[in-house]
């Protein structure tokens, strides 16, 4: 019996993707592990808000044995909400127009150019993003276009020098545009042609047939889309800490359009800002609890659109 | 695509479906124009402060960090950690898809494998970063990583960011050499077969060879997200800018060692990290994104060679 026989090479090769189980596994257990700590102490009130986070922070990272876990951690999940949720939806119609446009309406030749593009800007690293943000947007934002009267109109609370939800949001919508548009596409392609083409000969015109019969029959790879990208603008870090400033604060709604200037921290960012204290075992626990909660919801996230575009699958083939 | 429109010209459409047209080119246009916009600013100001020697001196600490230093370190660091995450990623990843496809079997263990790859794809960097450093800062595995004194495990070093990265460019290897597998018609198995070779023959002479090029783009996908990756090297990478030797062994005593790639250089120059000196970070931003478009690029080629072997599929 010869070494290449099905006999070890089966079982041989099935070990490589029990190794990929073992280490989800070991992920899952060494993480909650070092965040029990953190969630323990503070129930389910750790989700809620209260008191200034960085206050709190603060006193987790000074303090000495018996160990401070008190967080209340609303304003980090309110920003990341805020900038990926904001992501998704600006996303949602900048990768649904560009799809319609890459497979029903552009020229072969802007089709050359636009499909690298999207390859491109999947492919640019997000720190590139965030050189761009940082030292770009915000200095452009800070100097041209928040005026002064706005920065004093909230200047007891806090102030604004341009890393901003606005900046935050904008730059995740080009990081996560990308992996819609294919996945849209796709689908797009995948419409059968004679429910397009039954469309037309009862005289709708080209939009009306996008619009009405191949997007609709698209809907749910839509959704997977947008799922799949919520899942990566949660745990989008380097490029968040970059633009989104060292303070955490919950932008007000109340404040009208000077909102969408005020700074934010999501829980990813606060993890990489708070990077160098971490081996300090309170705090450093309590950035694993904010790694906990992006592994549970990103993980959840993407096996949903995972899920949903198998089942796409088996009715389209 | 429709080819013929009977419904006549887009100026005799109703002004709501124009009005979504215009939308539609405009969504178009306004994507090329923002990635041609990130590639020119990234051209002039690489080509504004990229300085010939900044390639070859090292990092430095001095009081005016625009004048003194540059990134030969971060340089080898990024070639050290691309090339370490692929020897790790490739045989595990390549491994794991043709199990997948070939065997599968129990289903259920497939099945779980398959969701499972999803899982390492979905799951975001920076807590596979913070896995890595808890699970390498035990006191068993102090061999591959930074120590401190009386037995102190850090859990940074190079070695451990490639087999960490290595995580993430596993999804795109085993994708993409499941679908070069998937995509080789039956026959071409069942004449290997008929001509009396194992099932473990025909996937090493036979399947392996035909989905090469699938193999290759993965692999080329995977060194540009490890390339491209900074909060791994951030946290695990030990934030010394220069490559640190750890260890008695030459050669691997800089994977033990601690040291930085171009993107953690990036973020430490940037107003963001402690060294105020832009200059450099545009310099180093613009090598980085030089090795991402090669790298896609290469993807490019190797698709198209792709399809020029049409006739085995």
């Amino acid at each position: 019996m010869s070494w290449w026989s099905d006999r070890r090479v089966g079982p041989a090769l099935g070990s490589a993707g029990v190794l990929v189980l073992l280490i989800i596994a070991g992920m899952t257990v060494y993480v909650l592990r070092e965040a029990w700590p953190s969630f323990s102490a503070n129930g389910l009130a750790w989700f809620g808000a209260g008191g200034d986070a960085n206050v709190q922070l603060e006193e987790i990272f000074r303090s000495a044995a018996p160990y401070e876990y008190a967080l209340r951690a609303w304003p980090l999940l309110y920003g990341t909400i805020l900038s990926s949720g904001g992501a998704v939806v600006l996303g949602l119609v900048l990768s649904t127009l560009t799809a319609v446009f890459i497979v029903e309406f552009a020229p072969p030749s802007v089709v050359r150019v636009l499909e690298p593009v999207v390859r491109l800007l999947a492919g640019v690293p997000s720190v590139i993003y965030g050189l761009i943000g940082v030292l770009v947007l915000v200095p452009f934002l800070n100097n041209h276009v928040i005026s002064t009267e706005r920065k004093e109109s909230v200047f007891y609370v806090i102030q604004l020098t341009g890393q901003s939800l606005l900046v935050a949001t904008l730059l995740l919508t080009i990081m996560i545009v990308p992996i819609m548009i294919a996945i849209a596409v796709d689908a797009l392609r995948s419409v059968p042609a004679s429910w397009t083409e039954g469309a037309l000969a009862l005289g709708a015109n080209r939009m009306r047939v996008m619009w009405t019969i191949a997007l609709r029959a698209a809907r749910p790879a839509l959704v997977a889309g947008a799922v799949l990208a919520l899942a990566r603008a949660l745990g989008e870090a380097i490029m968040l800490a970059m633009v989104s400033g060292g303070v955490i604060f919950s932008p007000n709604l109340l404040d009208g359009s000077t909102f969408l200037f005020e700074p934010i921290q999501p829980l990813a960012a606060a993890i990489v800002q708070g990077a160098e204290g971490i081996t300090v075992e309170p705090y450093g626990q309590t950035l694993f609890a904010f790694a906990a909660v992006i592994m549970v919801s990103s993980v959840g996230l993407s096996i949903t659109g995972w899920a949903v575009r198998r089942r796409l699958r088996r009715f389209t083939a | 695509m429709i080819r013929t429109d009977p419904s006549g010209s887009w100026r005799e459409w109703p002004r709501r479906d124009r009005i979504l047209l215009g939308l539609c080119w405009a969504a178009g246009l306004t994507l090329i124009a923002i990635a041609a916009l990130i590639v020119l600013y990234m051209l002039v100001k690489g080509v504004q402060f990229l300085r010939p020697e900044l390639l070859w001196s090292r990092p430095e600490s001095s009081i005016d960090q625009s004048q003194s230093g540059g990134f030969l370190d971060p340089i080898l660091g990024t070639l050290l950690i691309v090339v370490g995450a692929l020897v790790i990623a490739a045989p595990l990843g390549i491994a794991t898809a043709v199990w997948l496809t070939e065997y599968g079997k129990p289903t259920w263990l497939a099945r779980m494998v398959e969701s499972g790859i999803e899982v390492i794809a979905g799951t975001p960097s920076i807590v596979l970063a913070l896995f890595g450093l808890t699970f390498f800062a035990q006191s068993g595995l102090g061999f591959l990583s930074t120590t401190g004194e009386g037995g102190a495990v850090f859990g940074r070093s190079l070695l451990i960011c490639c087999t960490v990265l290595s995580l993430e460019a596993l999804p795109l290897i085993v994708g993409a050499t499941r679908e070069g597998l998937l995509s080789t018609p039956r026959h071409v198995r069942e004449a290997s077969y008929a001509l009396g070779k194992t099932r473990a023959a025909t996937i090493h002479r036979v399947l392996l060879p035909v989905a090469r090029p699938n193999i290759a783009t993965g692999c080329a996908l995977g060194m540009g997200r490890v390339a491209g990756d900074t909060a791994v090297v951030l946290l695990l990478g030990g934030g010394t800018l220069q490559l640190a030797q750890n260890g008695s062994i030459p050669g691997l005593n800089y994977l033990q060692g601690t040291g930085s790639t171009l993107t953690t250089y990036v973020y430490a120059n940037s107003p963001s990290g402690e060294g105020g000196a832009p200059e450099k970070a545009y310099a180093a931003a613009f090598l980085l994104l030089a090795l991402v478009l090669i790298l896609n690029w290469a993807v490019d080629r190797i698709a198209r060679g792709n399809e020029r072997l049409g006739w085995i599929r």
